[in-house]
């Protein structure tokens, strides 16, 4: 049994020596008297994958946003631990610290790729901006790599030079993961990812994301409404209703096994395929 | 290696006048590593709810559910990611996988998990592939579209890639033809030898009598009908 207590404590060695990457306590934005979202509270860990589920209103979007510093939340502490200085709370830092760090920790992908692409720029340039946002000067490299980010995102080398305008919906988004991952970014904030994609298309960026999250040991906190997606690519779970969380655990448990009312609506109203 | 100690679990309907459904009550057992106990019972009697409580797909109401040293009962979540990627395996029924991803990488998935080398992963999960008799040619579509004995050997290959020290069966040998029955029971016995603590639920008996040390009824854990 020598073998199986080293075992057992090693286990428990690697997982309790980790430091959570984000850490948010007693998150609240209000909008005037209505509740955006309130007494918002959890960690995150080191390539930890997180979905945030709930009907258009519960205020996932709100917190995500407040999380990405897009919106100033009302109270609450977004501690993220910085590769520098460790955890510094990102609600209180200034304006230039915080586009520092959205620039290279920390990457969103939004919903409509238009959003974060820039579309009178070439696909090539969409990507080698934001190594230039860092300090990347030299083109060879920057051309070099864009292109070989084109390639992990399944876009043809070919469409280096085109601009966004001329891809379809699913390369656009495509487009906007690898312009988002090219600095290699520890947190991805992503609002709806796969929303107003052809469910093929979806799979397809499903696969994708699930490689990079893995290979590149990445936290994602993903919003979505879709309860197939979150199943697939997220290791836990949070649901919201009316600005609060009504739920949390394993993704699997939450789906299979819900325990708040809302919840069990949620997944009762799922078409089955 | 497995312990349950009075387990309870019921099932609330919120949307159904919250009615209280009562599942298991007292659930009590042990599994020792190299041990392999055979789950029995009627259908219904609640043996897959026993095995989703000890995964932590289900949340038990109260009670102890020891793998390894974790309680999964009151575990966090990442503690049972944990645990699943690196202590306790899961051969459920069904197969759910992202679409699109070719079989062998499906397969070689909890291998890399655990941080093998893509090399290593793959070269096992061709291994268990070619063992379970998926034609080569299959290994590098989707097993999605493959047929229900198909993908429960994906499935099987899958739960067996990665050497967990505690696995769980539910019905591995069902639907599976005599040749691949056989190799199936030879893989449990490999699990058993190397010291991993199984439950499985079989219906077929000559499976059951092969490779179970022990039997548990789960009609023992269903809880009393109140009058």
């Amino acid at each position: 049994m020598r073998a199986d207590k080293d075992f057992r404590e090693n286990t428990r060695a690697r997982t309790e020596t980790v430091k959570p990457l984000l850490q948010v306590r007693e998150i609240e934005k209000r909008y005037g008297a209505r509740i955006g979202c309130t007494g918002v509270n959890f960690d995150l860990y080191p390539g930890e994958v997180m979905g945030i589920v709930g009907e258009s209103g519960s205020g996932k979007s709100t917190l995500l946003n407040c999380l990405a510093g897009h919106l100033e939340p009302d109270a609450g502490q977004v501690i993220f631990d910085t590769r520098a200085d460790g955890p510094v709370d990102t609600v209180t830092m200034s304006e230039p610290e915080r586009r520092m760090l959205s620039r290279t920790d920390w990457a969103f992908v939004h919903q409509h790729a238009r959003d974060g692409l820039r579309t009178s720029v070439s696909a090539g340039g969409n990507i080698g901006e934001r190594l230039m946002a860092v300090g990347d000067r030299h083109y060879g490299n920057i051309r070099e790599r864009a292109i070989d980010w084109l390639g992990r995102v399944e876009i043809s080398e070919t469409r280096v030079d085109d601009r966004p305008t001329a891809f379809s919906g699913g390369m656009q988004q495509r487009l906007q993961i690898a312009r988002n991952l090219v600095t290699g970014p520890r947190l991805v904030f992503m609002d709806e990812p796969t929303g107003g994609l052809d469910v093929s298309v979806q799979a397809r960026l499903l696969d994708l994301l699930r490689g990079l999250v893995r290979e590149m040991g990445l936290s994602a906190l993903i919003v979505t409404h879709d309860l197939a997606v979150v199943r697939l690519l997220a290791d836990r779970l949070m649901v919201m209703k009316d600005g609060h969380v009504v739920e949390t655990g394993l993704t699997d448990q939450v789906l299979d096994d819900p325990q708040h009312a809302y919840t069990q609506l949620l997944v009762s109203s799922v078409l089955q395929v | 290696m497995i312990e349950l100690n009075n387990v309870n679990k019921s099932f609330t309907l919120h949307n159904q006048g919250s009615a209280v459904i009562p599942v298991m009550e007292g659930a009590s057992l042990s599994v020792e590593p190299g041990e392999c106990v055979g789950l029995i019972g009627a259908s219904g009697s609640g043996k897959s709810t026993l095995m989703r409580l000890i995964y932590g797909n289900y949340l038990a109401a109260s009670g102890q559910i020891l793998v390894g040293n974790v309680d999964v009962a009151s575990a966090e979540p990442r503690e049972i990611l944990a645990l699943r990627r690196d202590t306790l395996g899961y051969v459920s029924q069904f197969l759910r996988v992202v679409p699109r991803v070719p079989t062998l990488d499906v397969v070689a998935e909890p291998l890399l998990a655990v941080g093998k080398s893509q090399a290593e992963a793959r070269d096992k999960a061709a291994t268990l592939l070619s063992l379970l008799n998926i034609p080569e040619g299959l290994w590098g579509l989707s097993p999605t579209t493959f047929s229900g004995g198909e993908q429960q050997r994906v499935n099987i290959a899958r739960g067996f890639a990665y050497e967990y020290p505690a696995l769980l069966l539910d019905e591995p040998t069902a639907s599976l033809d005599a040749k691949n029955r056989d190799m199936v029971l030879g893989l449990i016995e490999g699990a058993k030898a190397r010291g991993a603590a199984i439950i499985g639920i079989f219906h077929d008996e000559g499976a059951r009598e092969r490779v179970c040390d022990r039997f548990i009824d789960v009609t023992g854990f269903s809880p009393q009908v109140a009058a």
